[in-house]
Order: structure tokens, then sequence, then C-alpha cells
């Protein structure tokens, strides 16, 4: 049973065992607006939690995507080259972002359930 | 196309429908008449072109009267009232013009001997010298492209000095409301930026800037006025908090325009400020660029600025250093071909002797009165971001518009309707929904007041919750809003001839 | 004060609206010892047209116009004949007086000229992509450097000796700056030079120019397939674009970036500036490139429109993570370009470079039939290199003194000491369709009596 952790800057991360998908939320997607580019991290790179990772793009502002935790990117969503507004429509679902095979699960512990993110969200308006 | 238009050519009276060149012509013709190339050897050595390029034709009366439709869809200060914040849309003399397109100016070859373009160095070093006294610093490197080409050959001098003295440093502070030039320039001359942020005052927080300094601060990029239209009134702190560090103060000189003939920056312990020449000094916009960005210099500068440099010869004619080994002091290289944008010079200089020192003196507080007449009359309808007074701009937040679900954007679309060019909105970021709104000294005051009086109709009109109005604007113009989100997602940059066949759609 | 709009009476009320007594009050927050007390003492008051001008004419005086003299100067800035309707049209104020395209509802003018400008540039540079123009050649072929750094994440960066030395030193002086390994190869006085033999595995990309500074003009094809097979870009600059017209592109040599200076086409020499610099790619570079960008999409109405586009390259949004710090374009220039060459179209401008050739040949003719002059070798377009038998400073300053303007001296360009012997005797010449008969048979013979 696959679980999902947030980060403050808005990333999400479901882990399966030593795999987790990575994407960012729908409050993020939100405030971006219309998404119209991502850059993906190369296949084989390796991360350390923190590290900017990936890069989210609407007309008139850019974002870091952060690993939210250490390890190597084993896929990426290839399918956001030609269709970036997945982002938008799916954000927990076809809008991923990349898949990573976690060094340090331990790391996770840091980060917020839904419950926590949700308090998180609304604290910020 | 036609029908939606409701006449059958598509055009509607004076506003026409142009085509893209591509769209019009045929090969074979030209609107440049040549002569039929002599008979002659092909020196090319086989690589000789075997394609055609696939440009268009055109006669000239086609050529002209397409560029005049294209023309005919822009909005430009010699038509209107263009406010647009920090970019200062003051009137452009024609005898600038003119006097750029002399023979013996706008032809010279940039690599005559020097014997024969006298002139053209004591033009530069006439320029350069207004430049030095209107600023009160002591050099000017003259070469920048622009104001942003200027930033980075500030830096970079600054860099130099800091090498020389074997100690080149890391960071470079930047406020939060800064010009997006400003962090990318210190990034390309190898620093690393690090934001300092506003007080609630829309200056420098000074408590939090002395905190950042370090010894590993090259310098400090400040823009004064800064991006709020505001003055940052403890300058001199700043300047001697840097200098205690060692480092050196650059100036953006981006609102030179409000204080000149005024106030002369080197009184305010600036090492370094680029100037852009089309705003402060009138050279034309030309829907974006060629600008000009020389860079006056401290002392303790001046030695590392790039070539090429006009100096004066023992027997009072000019010459130029075009490389650093026939310098006497320490360039630290160069950063534009030739000898930079000759024809601004000419346009600025022309402009200063117009103006004279008295004149420069009347624009800039002309200016400062215009933007805060406006802040004034405005009291009520806008809601300024800060308490003035202002300098030659500006700056009002979102408040106004508050729970009318009418944006900042809407506004500025709306302004269009009404034959006004938008203010700059959303910049500084420092401000939510920000509108940066800068007159000029080349606005009437009637021009002002009818600018207020559309305004303070449409805030009405939102406050009223007539959102709808607002979402369509404009209705006006030559296009209706763009769709900006098709461009990035499935960008078209160029023209592509159709593919055979599948024409017929 | 004729650009001043306000009258005393109009400067009264505003300061009453504005609630303060004079305006030296609205600049109460400068510092009071920094305001001065009038005009800055040191310079004259305002004058009128007519002194304007007459200061203006002084200037000019004291040059020798090329208009009024044989000119064989290139070496980067050539002398084209520019059609009246080209400055006519980019004076108009619509485009002069108009700023960047913030406004896109407001600026389909300037939009659309620099949609078909960035075609025209890739058409003419044989690539997919262009952007809306740079500064000038020399920025533009730095900007490619780092671009091609940042594309394959090598730092290593070998510019020929082929390259314009100023084009070669400020991007020297860029690459330095952010920490690039620059090789500079030694000039390429004989065009021997075999620059792929400093191809390594961490070279980013490999900076040539075709013509090359002394004019000359080579295959650039095997160049770029042995840049590719070691992983690096081909980066080829062109500073007399009118060659285009008659030499096969870049792009169709294996280019993958193309810098180029576009002052061949609508402007003036104008001294040196402003130009435009034109910046021409494969598209899948795209999000690495500087510079200003326009795009095609639809209005609300579904009409056809342009915008600028892909901005988040840009310093206003990326700030210091942008692709470049630069923020204009060279819009005025590029519009001359753009116009210059409609006019001219596919056909005039292939007829445009065939009459620069042709010139060039003529000129290497009669200037190899001088017995101390010796043309160098090598095909060229419209520029090429002659040796001569004594120091070329001298003898340009001699022609000069006869109103004729020879050529470069390549001492001028490079002032070197290291390069002084190799360059003292050698000569750059151009020749463009504004070259007559007459222009080259003056050269010649003042060439043969300065010579004897």
């Amino acid at each position: 049973m696959a679980t999902t952790r947030y980060t403050r800057e808005h990333e999400w991360i479901r882990i399966d065992g030593d795999t987790a998908t990575v994407g960012i939320t729908d409050f993020a997607q939100e405030q971006l607006g219309d998404v119209v580019f991502v850059e993906l991290p190369e296949i084989g790179r390796q991360v350390s939690k923190g590290d900017e990772a990936a890069v989210v793009e609407s007309v008139k502002a850019a974002s870091e995507v952060y690993a939210p935790a250490s390890g190597e990117v084993t896929a990426v969503n290839e399918a956001l080259a030609d269709e970036p507004a997945l982002v938008n429509s799916a954000p927990n679902g076809d809008g991923w972002f990349f898949k990573m095979r976690l060094a340090n699960p331990a790391e996770l512990d840091d980060l917020m359930d839904a419950a926590a993110y949700k308090d998180h969200v609304d604290s910020l308006d | 196309m036609s029908q939606e238009r409701g006449t059958t050519s598509g055009h509607r009276g004076l506003d026409a429908e142009e085509p893209l060149i591509f769209e019009q012509g045929s090969p074979d013709k030209t609107g440049v008449d040549l002569p039929e190339p002599p008979p002659h050897a092909d020196r090319l050595g086989g690589l000789g072109r075997a394609r055609p390029i696939g440009m268009p034709g055109l006669a000239e009366p086609e050529v002209v009267r397409h560029y005049l439709r294209l023309s005919r869809q822009n909005f430009c200060i010699d038509g209107g009232f263009y406010p647009l914040g920090s970019c200062t849309m003051k009137h452009n003399p024609r005898l600038n013009e003119k006097l750029a397109r002399l023979p013996g100016i706008g032809d010279l070859h940039p690599l005559q001997p020097a014997s024969t373009v006298q002139g053209a160095l004591a033009l530069i070093d006439a320029c350069a010298g207004w430049l030095k006294a209107l600023t009160g610093l002591p050099a000017v490197a003259m070469s920048p492209g622009a104001g942003a080409h200027g930033e980075l050959t500030g830096l970079m001098t600054i860099r130099a000095a800091l090498e020389d003295r074997g100690d080149a440093r890391a960071r470079v502070l930047v406020p939060e409301s800064a010009h997006g030039t400003n962090p990318a320039s210190a990034r390309f001359c190898g620093y690393r930026v690090d934001a300092i942020p506003a007080d609630r005052r829309g200056r420098v927080d000074v408590a939090a800037m002395k905190q950042k300094l370090g010894d590993d601060v090259a310098a400090i990029m400040l823009t004064n006025p800064n991006t709020c239209g505001l003055f940052e009134n403890d300058i001199l702190e700043i300047a001697a908090a840097v200098h205690d560090a060692g480092a050196f103060f650059y100036c953006d000189g981006a609102n030179f325009n409000a204080i000149v003939g005024r106030v002369r920056p080197g009184d305010l312990g600036i090492d370094c400020m680029h100037i852009n020449l089309h705003k402060t000094f009138s050279t034309p916009h030309g829907g974006g660029g060629p600008g000009a960005g020389p860079v006056v210099l401290s002392a303790a500068l001046a030695p590392f600025a790039p070539v090429p440099a006009v100096v004066h010869g023992a027997d009072g004619s000019f010459r130029i250093i075009e490389h650093p080994c026939q310098s006497d002091a320490k360039p630290f290289g160069r950063i534009k071909a030739f000898h930079g944008q000759f024809g601004m010079f000419v346009r600025a200089l022309a402009y200063m002797m117009s103006m004279g020192a008295d004149g420069l003196r009347q624009a800039s507080g002309d200016a400062v009165l215009n933007a805060n007449y406006l802040m004034a009359r405005l009291d009520g309808t806008l809601h300024p971001a800060f308490p003035g007074p202002c300098m030659h701009e500006v700056l009002f937040d979102e408040d106004s518009l508050k729970d009318t679900g009418v944006t900042t954007l809407d506004l500025a679309k709306a302004l269009i309707d009404e034959g006004f060019h938008p203010m700059t909105v959303y910049f500084p970021l420092v401000v939510h929904g920000a509108m940066l709104v800068e007159p000029t000294e080349t606005e009437s005051k009637e021009t002002l007041d009818a600018f207020i009086a559309s305004l303070e109709n449409l805030v009405a009109r939102a406050r009223s919750g007539d959102v709808r109005f607002f979402e369509e604007a404009p209705r006006l113009a030559p296009r209706r809003r763009l769709d900006e989100t098709r461009a990035a997602r499935q960008p078209v940059l160029r023209w592509r001839p159709p593919v055979p066949g599948a024409a017929a759609e | 004060m004729r650009y001043l709009p306000l009258t005393e009476a109009d400067r009264r009320s505003m300061l009453a609206a504005a609630g303060v007594d004079d305006v030296d009050a609205l600049f109460r927050d400068v510092p009071a010892a920094a305001r001065l007390p009038g005009p800055v003492s040191e310079l004259p008051l305002h004058a009128d047209e007519m002194t304007v001008e007459r200061a203006f004419r002084g200037f000019a005086g004291r040059n020798l116009s090329p208009g009024n003299a044989p000119c064989f100067l290139g070496a980067g800035a050539y002398r084209h004949h520019v059609p009246a309707s080209v400055d006519h049209l980019i004076q108009r104020g619509e485009f002069l007086t108009a700023y960047t395209p913030y406004q896109p509802e407001v600026a389909q003018g300037t939009l659309q000229y620099l949609f078909e400008f960035q075609t025209q540039v890739a058409l003419l540079t044989g690539m997919e992509v262009a952007n809306a123009s740079l500064y000038d050649g020399a920025t533009a072929t730095a900007e490619a450097v780092l671009m091609a750094a940042r594309i394959t994440r090598r730092p290593r960066v070998v510019l020929s000796g082929g390259l314009h030395p100023h084009a070669r030193d400020v991007t020297a002086t860029n690459a330095r700056f952010m920490g690039l390994d620059l090789v500079q190869m030694a000039p390429d006085w004989d065009g021997g030079e075999t620059v792929a033999d400093a191809l390594d595995a961490t070279t980013a990309c490999v900076v040539v120019q075709n013509p090359d500074v002394f004019g000359r003009i080579r295959d650039l094809a095997p160049l770029a397939a042995a840049c590719h097979a070691a992983g690096a870009l081909l980066l080829v600059v062109v500073n007399e674009v009118v060659s285009l017209g008659a030499i096969r592109s870049p792009g169709e040599m294996g280019a993958d970036i193309v810098a180029a200076e576009g002052q061949s086409l609508g402007n003036a020499t104008s001294f040196g500036g402003p130009t435009v610099g034109l910046f021409a790619i494969r598209e899948k570079f795209v999000r690495q490139m500087p510079g200003r960008l326009v795009g095609e999409t639809v209005d609300a109405d579904g009409r056809r429109g342009f915008v600028l586009t892909l901005s988040t390259r840009e310093q206003h949004i990326r700030r210091e993570k942008a692709t470049s710090n630069i923020c204009t374009n060279s819009g005025l220039c590029a519009l001359a370009f753009t116009i210059h060459l409609t006019l001219l179209g596919e056909a005039g401008f292939t007829r445009l470079a065939k009459l620069n050739h042709a010139a060039a040949v003529a000129l290497a003719d009669r200037l190899a039939a001088i017995p101390a002059i010796t043309v160098m070798d090598g095909p060229f377009f419209n520029e090429f290199t002659v040796r001569l038998p004594k120091p070329a400073t001298a003898v340009v300053e001699a022609l000069a003194a006869r109103g004729i303007l020879a050529g470069v001296p390549a001492a001028r360009l490079f002032p070197e000491a290291d390069h002084a012997a190799a360059a003292e005797r050698l000569l750059l010449v151009a020749a463009t369709e504004t070259n007559s008969e007459d222009d080259m048979d003056r050269l010649a013979m003042a060439l043969e009596e300065v010579l004897r």
C-alpha cells in the first residue's frame, strides 16, 4: 500500500517500497497557473534531498521542484513534454514528474502527511 | 475572418489586416533595382549556394505598404501617453535623428584611420564629458550596448579591481525589488547573488543589508531612485557601510532621469553607475533597442575600464585605445565590437546640448512633479504602495481593486481602450499587483488630467462590479487579449511554408 | 524649453495639488548636502536647434566621410547601399518611439516584424530558429559560447584564429568571468589552421568565422562532423551576412549555433554601432537560447497574433538563473535589416551577393597586377587580404591623405607585440556594390604611387 508525503515546497512523494513517485500538489499547480513546460531530470541522476531536480514553468513564472528525498532518478514522465497541461489537470496522477529509488527512506519521516500538509496550505493565506 | 470583421476585405476602415511577407509576392519580384553582375571568375572555391533561400519578393510599394500597415498596429510615445514605469517613455526629438544621419557622422566606418575621424572622437569625448559632469564621477566606459550590458561591464570592472588587490570576493548584494537584470548580471560576472529585503518604507532594509555585508561581498547593486519610485534616503549610510566592508557601490542608473541636473551620484558615495541613454537622454526606444549603457566610474575603478577608450594625444588630437596592450592602465578586456553605440552618443549629446544644464534640471523637476501630481490626484482612486513624495514614478498596489474581481492586468487592458498605454504592471515584484506609473516630463497637465479622469471612471466601474467589462478588454485595439499559454506550450517561432496538399482546408 | 510642455502656471497649480511649495520639497529624501543649488556649473545652458546643428556639422566636418572617398574598409563593418524607403520607414514614430511589446494588443506591428525577422534569419543561416536579435555580432558570439557550455555542460571553448579579434576578445572576456577554459588559436594568417585537432572530450564548442577575418571562406562540413563526433557543438560566426546570398549557409554545413553581425543589411556603419546581432540555432536548444523570442498565437476572437514567448528563459522572470542578462534586443536595427531584406527578396539578395563577389574579384585582379602586391591565396567572398612590401599602417595613412580609405591594416586588429611581424604588411581589403570601377582605379593607382 503506497503512502504519500508532502514537502513545505509543495511537492508530493508517493512511496511504494524503495521506489517513489514525485509530483507537485494541486495547490502548487493552482498557484502557478497554466503550466507550459516541465524540465525533467536525467534518468540515472543521483539527487540529494533538497536538490533542484526539475523546473516547472508557466507563462510568467518558473519554479524549481526539489527532490523530497535522496536517491536515483529511475524514470521521468515523458508525457509532460507534449502535454504539460497534465500538471494542471491531474497533478496527483498523470501529471507526475519523476520516479526515484530511495537511498534513505528514513528521510521521509521529516515530511508531512496529508492532514499536516493541509494545515500548512491553510496557514499560507 | 472577414465575416467577423463585418467587411469582405477583412479590413476595417483605416485598420488594415496585413499578412506576413511570406504570404505575399513571388520569388521573382524585387524592390531593389540592381545592375546585372559583370562577367567574373568564381572565386568561391566550390562553396557557392546551391539551393534557394526561400525568401519572398515584393516590389517597393508593396514593401512600404506592408510596414506602414504594421506600424499602425503599434502604440507609441509620439501618438499618446505611455506611462510605462521604469522605462521612461519620453519624447524623442527628431533633431537627434537628423544629426545621427549627417554625412561624416552616420556613414563613418569604425576602422578608418584616426586621422580621418577626429570629429567623431571629439564627439565621443564631448558626450563622455557631459556624462562625467552630470554624475560627478571622473571616468566613463562608453562601449556597453545597453543598460544590462552596462551593469555587466560595471561589475566586471569591480571584479577586475578586486582581483587586482588579490581579493575577487564571492557575493553581490541585490535588493529584492531590483530589475531582473541586476542578479543576472552579477551571475554572469561569476558572482553569487544574495538578496536583501525591502523594509516597510519600500526602501532597502539597512539593518538587514549590514548583516549581509562581509569581507566576501564584492558589491551592492542598488537602483536609486529605486524601482518603487522612491529615493533611498539612507544612501550615505549604505555607501559608508559598503565601503567599510571593502566592497564597491554599484548604482543601477535606470532612474537617473529623476535626479539629473540636481543630484550627482558621485556625491552619494557611488563608485559605478550605468546610464541608459534611451531613458535619461532621449534616444529612441525603437521597439526595444538599440540602447546604450555607458558606465561612469570612480577613480578607484577607472584604471580597470574596458577598451576602447578615446584619449587626448599630446598634440591635442584624439586617438583610440583599442587593445589592452596599448593602454597604460589595466583594462579588463573588451565587451563590444568597435567603439560602442556611436549613433546613440550622437543623439544623447544632441539632447544634452539642446537641454543644457538648466533644461536637464528643469526636466527632472517636471518629471518628479508630474508623478507627484498623479499621486495626489489619484488619492482615493488607486492605493499608493508607499507614502510620498515619490520621485519620477509612482507605485500603486492592487488594494483599490480588492474584492472587485478585477485585477491589475484587467485594469491595464481597459486603459488600452481609453487610448493610453498601460503602466508597468506586476513589477516590482515586492508589491502585490504592482502598477508603476511614470509620466515623464514630456506630458502636459492636460494629458495627465485626462489620464486621471479615465482611471477614476475605470476604478469606479470596477467597484460597481462590472467584471465582464474588464475581462473583455481591450475591445478597441488591433487585437483582443492574446493566448500566451498556447504560444508557450506549442511554440511557433517562425513562418514555415505550407505543406503541399494540406492547403485545401 | 521646447521639449517641456508644462507652463509656470501649470507647475504652480500642480505643486499646490501635491501639497508642497516648490519642486525642491519633492526632493527632500535626497541628503541635503548632495542637492545642487542650481544647474551643474561647468556645463552650458540650453541651446536652439540651429546652434546644436551647427556644432554637429562642425564635428562632421572634421571627419572624412566614406561617401566622399573610395572606401575599401570591411573587417566586420561593410558599406552597402541602403534603399531610401528603409530609413523612411524606420523613422515612423510608431516604430521609432514604441518600446518592448509588453502589451501585445497594441504592439502587433513590432511583434509581426520580429516574427518575420526571426524567419528571415533562420532561412539565411540555414538554421531552424532565430531570436529577435542581440546587441551585435561580437556579443552574440559570446552569448553563443556560454549557451554551448550550458548545453554540453562542458567547460572548454576553442576559438579559431580566423575569428575577428573583437569577437574573440568579447568572448574571451565573458568566458573568463564565467570560469570557462578558453583555447585561443593563433591568428590564422595563411589559412592553414586545423582547428579540429584542438577538440577533446571536455570541449563544449569550436568557434569559427566564415568568411574568416582575413576574408577566406571554407567548407565547414568536415569540422562539423569532427565536432559532433567529439560531442562538441560547432558555432559559426558570420560578420558579412551578404555572403549568405552567395555561399552555402552555416546550417547546411552542419553548424549548431550561428552568431552573426547583421549591420550589412539596412544599417549604416555608424562608426561601429548600433548594429544588430543575429542568433540562430537548432530548435532543440531553444530553451537555452538568450534573448527575446516572438511566437505566433491567437487572440480572444481567434485571430492570428504574436506575443513575446518562452520568457521564463529571461532575466525579468528567472533573475540570476536566466540564460542571459540581456533585456532589450536591437529592435530598430532589426527592423532596418528586415525591411532591406524584404525589399531585396530572393532575387535581389542573391544578385546583391553576386555583385559583391564580382567587385571583389575585379579588385583582387587589379591589385594582383601590381607587382609589389601579393593577394593571399584562398577562396573569398567580398573581402581578401593582400601582402604589401611596406608596413600597411603607413600605406593606409598615406592613402587617407589622398582621400582614399584603402582598407584595414592587420596590425590595427592584431596590435599585440607577438603578432607585429606577421601582421605588419598585411592589409584587409573589401569591395561591395558601392565601389565603382573608378574607385578601384584610384585605389590601384594610389597604391602604385605609394609603393613605388
